[in-house]
C-alpha cells in the first residue's frame, strides 16, 4: 500500500503551490482558485490521516466534507465580490485595488 | 461504526443561546423577505430583540455547565461570558447600524441585520466551540458574513476595496487554519479538544515524532488566528479594511471579531494543548511564540498610530495594540499555574475592551459625515465649545483606551499585567507598560484638539438621534461601571476555569 | 498476488490502451492516406452557425451571475445528502429527522432566494 508519507508529501506540495499562488499571482480570480488548491491539499490530508489512523471513527471523512462545502461558500461570496469590482474598475488585478494605502 | 447520538446527548438546552440567535437569524430572513418595504424599519428591532434574548439567556444561566451536541459544544462561565461580550457588542452596533444606514440612505438593505446576526452566531460557535470541526465552521461563519458587511456601502470603491481584501486574506488565513487542524488530527486521532488533550500529553511523554506534526498544526492555527485578531506580522489588512468598512461594521468587527477570535485560540491552546510543554521548559511551547508575537504587536500598534491622521485608522492601529495586550495574557496562560489567570484576563481585557471602542466609534459615527468624510483628526479641533457632552464622553472612551484608573480601560490593563508577571514574563510586562505611555500620546492628540484648538467641527448629525444616543449612553456606563467598581469583573471571571486537570480527564469529564 | 488478480488487472490494461488506439489510429490514417489542398476557407477556424459579430468580452447579463452563485451553494449542499443516503440503513428514524431539518433550512435559503427575485429571467 501507498505509505502515509506520500500522501501528506502530496498535501505539503499542493498545499506550498496554492500558497505560491495566493502571494505571486496579481489577478483576483487567480488568487482566489490558489486558496482552493490550499483546501483541497488539507482535504487529502485529512483523508489521508483518516484512512491510516483512525479508520473506524468518521471524524476526517466528515470534517473533509464540511471544508469542501465552507469552501464553496467563500467562493460565491468572493466571486460576487469580484464580480461588483470588475463591473465598476474593468479590472480584477489586486494592484489596481489601491485606493486604501497599506 | 457509526453511532448515532441521541436526543440526551444532543442536549439542546445548554446551547440555547447560540441556537436561539440562529434560529432567530434564520427566522428573521424569511420574515425580511415577506415584510412589505413599509415595514422595513422593523426587523432592526426584530434583531436586536434576537440578540437581546440571546444576552439574557447568557446571564441567565452564566455558571451552567454542559456539553451540547456529542461534545462538539461545551457551555461554561467562559462561554457564557464569552456571548455576554459579543452579544452587548452586536446590540450596540445595530444601534449604530440604524442611525448610520439611515444617514446614508440605505435604510430599505435591511440584510444588514441578517448578515450582523449570522456573523454574531458565528463567534458564539467560537467560544462554545469543544472540537476543532467546531471552530472552523464556526470561524467561517464569523468570516463570510463580514467579508459582505464590509463591501456593504457598495458602490463605494473604498468599501468593496475593504471587502475584497479582507476577503483574500481571509480566505488565505482560513487554509491556514484547516492545514493547523490537519496537522493536530493526524497527530492526536482526533479533533475532540479533551481528545486533542489527552493525545498530547501522551505524544510529549512517549516523545514520539507526531510531537513534529502538532508543534506544526499549533504554528499554523496561532498564524491564522492571529490574522483574525491583527497581530501583527499578520496585521496587514487592518488599517485598509477599517478605513473602508462602513463605520458600525468596522465597530463590530474591532470588538465582535476580537472576542470570538481569541475564545477559539484559548480554547484551542488553554483546553486542547496546554500539555504542550517541551523538555525542560516550564511553559507549554506556543507561549513563547505569543510572547513575542504580543510584543511585536504592541509596539508596531501604538508607535505606527501615533503618526496616523485619520480617525478610523489610528482606531484601527490602536485596535492592533490592544490585541497586542491580550495577547500577553493568553503568552502567560501557557504556564500551567497561571492558566486560568491568564484566560480570565484576557476576558476581562475583551469585556472592557468592548465598552470603551464602540463608545469611541459611536461618536466617530456621530462626527462623520453623510458622503463619508469627517474623519479627520482635524475634525475634532473645537468640538468641546460646540459639543460639550460628545467630547466629555470622547475624552472619557480616550481615556479608558489609554488606561487611566477609574476607567474600564485601566481594570483590563490591571488583570493582564498581573497575568504576565506571574507567568514570569516581566520583560514582556514592561514592554506593554512602556508601550502604553506611548499610546496616551495619540489618545492625548484628541483631547487636545477638542479642548485646546480652535475650529469648526463640523458634525454630521446636528442631533443626535435616539438610537446612537443610547449605543453611547450604554458605552459610556459600562466603562464607568467597570472602571469604578473593579470587583464586579472578577465576580464574573472567577467561575471561568478552562484550564483542564488529570482528575477531570480520569472522571471522564 | 496470484494469476487471478493479475488478469484483472490485464484487462484493466488491454482496456487502456484500446481506448488510447481508437482515437489515434483514425486521425493517424487521416493524416498518412488524406490529400491535402488547402484554401482559405478550409483552414478557417470550425464554428457552428453565423460568424460572430464584435468582441467576444461582452457583459453577460448579471442574472447568469446570480444563477450560478446559487446553483453553486445548492448543489454544494448535496455533498451532506451523499453520506446520509449512503449510511441510512443503520441511522432510522432520528437521521430522518435531522436531514429534514437540514432541507427545510435549505428550503428557506431558496424562499429567500425567490422572494428576492434572484430567479426571474427578465
Amino acid at each position: 500500500m501507498v505509505p502515509l508519507w506520500m500522501f501528506l508529501t502530496v498535501g505539503a506540495i499542493l498545499f506550498a503551490i496554492g500558497l505560491f499562488g495566493v502571494l505571486a499571482r496579481r489577478n483576483a480570480v487567480a488568487i482566489l482558485m490558489s486558496v482552493e488548491l490550499m483546501l483541497n491539499a488539507v482535504n487529502i490530508n485529512l483523508v489521508a490521516f483518516w484512512r491510516f489512523q483512525t479508520v473506524d471513527t468518521m471524524m476526517g471523512q466528515a470534517f473533509a466534507a464540511f471544508v469542501f462545502v465552507v469552501a464553496a461558500a467563500e467562493t460565491a461570496v468572493g466571486l460576487a465580490l469580484i464580480v461588483a469590482i470588475y463591473r465598476r474598475r474593468q479590472s480584477v488585478a489586486v494592484e489596481d485595488v489601491n485606493l486604501l494605502k497599506w | 461504526m457509526i453511532q448515532m447520538p441521541t436526543l440526551e446527548s444532543l442536549n439542546f438546552g445548554v446551547a440555547f443561546p447560540a441556537l436561539s440567535l440562529v434560529i432567530g437569524a434564520v427566522l428573521l430572513l424569511v420574515v425580511d423577505v415577506f415584510l412589505p418595504e413599509r415595514r422595513k424599519g422593523l426587523v432592526p428591532w426584530l434583531a436586536l430583540l434576537g440578540v437581546l434574548v440571546s444576552l439574557a439567556v447568557s446571564m441567565i444561566n452564566y455558571n451552567e455547565v454542559g456539553e451540547a451536541f456529542s461534545g462538539m459544544f461545551i457551555a461554561d462561565p467562559f462561554t457564557s461570558l464569552v456571548n455576554i461580550i459579543v452579544l452587548i457588542s452586536a446590540a450596540l452596533s445595530i444601534l449604530l447600524a440604524m442611525d448610520y444606514l439611515r444617514r446614508t440612505e440605505m435604510e430599505h438593505r435591511s440584510d444588514y441585520y441578517l448578515l450582523l446576526l449570522f456573523t454574531t452566531s458565528g463567534m458564539l460557535f467560537m467560544g462554545a466551540a469543544n472540537d476543532l470541526i467546531v471552530v472552523f465552521v464556526a470561524l467561517e461563519l464569523l468570516s463570510i458574513p463580514l467579508y459582505v458587511l464590509s463591501g456593504f456601502r457598495r458602490p463605494n470603491l473604498k468599501s468593496e476595496e475593504a471587502a475584497l481584501k479582507y476577503f483574500l486574506l481571509g480566505a488565505f488565513a482560513s487554509g491556514f487554519l484547516v492545514f493547523g487542524i490537519a496537522m493536530i488530527y493526524g497527530a492526536t486521532g482526533t479533533t475532540n479538544l479533551p481528545g486533542v488533550w489527552a493525545g498530547t500529553a501522551a505524544i510529549v511523554e512517549s516523545a514520539s515524532p507526531s510531537l513534529y506534526l502538532l508543534l506544526l498544526g499549533v504554528g499554523l492555527i496561532v498564524v491564522s488566528l492571529g490574522f483574525k485578531v491583527a497581530a501583527v506580522p499578520f496585521h496587514m489588512w487592518t488599517p485598509d479594511v477599517y478605513e473602508g468598512a462602513p463605520t458600525p461594521v468596522t465597530a463590530f468587527m474591532s470588538v465582535g471579531t476580537k472576542a470570538g477570535s481569541f475564545a477559539a485560540l484559548l480554547r484551542i491552546l488553554v483546553v486542547g494543548l496546554p500539555t504542550l510543554i517541551l523538555t525542560g521548559a516550564t511553559s507549554a511551547a506556543w507561549a513563547n511564540t505569543l510572547a513575542i508575537l504580543a510584543a511585536l504587536t504592541m509596539i508596531l500598534g501604538n508607535f505606527v498610530a501615533l503618526r496616523q491622521m485619520n480617525i478610523k485608522r489610528m482606531l484601527a492601529y490602536s485596535s492592533i495594540a490592544h490585541a497586542g495586550y491580550i495577547l500577553m495574557a493568553v503568552a502567560a496562560a501557557g504556564d500551567p499555574a497561571v492558566g486560568n489567570q491568564g484566560v480570565q484576563a484576557a476576558l476581562i481585557y475583551l469585556l472592557t475592551y468592548a465598552f470603551t471602542n464602540l463608545g469611541a466609534f459611536a461618536i466617530v459615527i456621530a462626527l462623520e459625515r453623510n458622503d463619508g468624510t469627517g474623519g479627520q483628526l482635524d475634525d475634532f479641533r473645537g468640538l468641546a465649545s460646540q459639543r460639550p457632552v460628545l467630547a466629555l464622553l470622547m475624552t472619557f472612551f480616550m481615556l479608558s483606551l489609554t488606561g487611566i484608573p477609574l476607567t474600564a480601560g485601566f481594570i483590563g490593563k490591571w488583570y493582564v499585567f498581573l497575568s504576565a508577571i506571574n507567568a514570569g514574563l516581566v520583560l514582556l510586562a514592561v514592554i506593554g507598560a512602556v508601550t502604553s505611555v506611548v499610546a496616551a500620546f495619540y489618545y492625548i492628540r484628541i483631547i487636545v484638539r477638542m479642548y485646546l484648538q480652535e475650529g469648526d467641527a463640523n458634525i454630521g448629525t446636528s442631533r443626535l438621534s435616539y438610537t446612537l444616543g443610547a449605543a453611547i449612553l450604554v458605552a459610556g456606563l459600562g466603562t464607568l461601571i467597570f472602571g469604578v467598581l473593579p470587583f464586579l469583573v472578577a465576580d464574573l471571571t472567577q467561575g471561568v476555569q478552562i484550564v483542564r486537570t488529570i482528575a477531570q480527564i480520569a472522571g471522564g469529564g | 498476488m496470484d494469476l487471478m488478480d493479475l488478469n484483472e488487472w490485464a484487462f484493466i490494461g488491454v482496456f487502456l490502451v484500446i481506448a488510447a488506439l481508437l482515437p489515434i489510429v483514425p486521425i493517424a490514417m487521416g493524416r498518412l492516406l488524406g490529400p491535402r489542398k488547402p484554401n482559405p476557407v478550409k483552414t478557417d477556424t470550425y464554428e457552428c452557425g453565423i460568424e460572430t459579430v464584435g468582441d467576444t468580452w461582452i457583459q453577460f447579463k448579471i442574472q447568469y451571475y446570480i444563477f450560478a452563485l446559487v446553483f453553486l451553494a445548492f448543489d454544494v449542499e448535496a455533498v451532506f445528502l451523499f453520506p446520509w443516503a449512503v449510511a441510512y440503513g443503520g441511522l432510522g428514524f432520528f437521521a430522518f429527522v435531522e436531514i429534514l431539518i437540514f432541507l427545510a433550512l435549505l428550503s428557506l435559503a431558496l424562499i429567500y432566494v425567490w422572494r428576492k427575485g434572484a430567479l426571474k429571467w427578465t
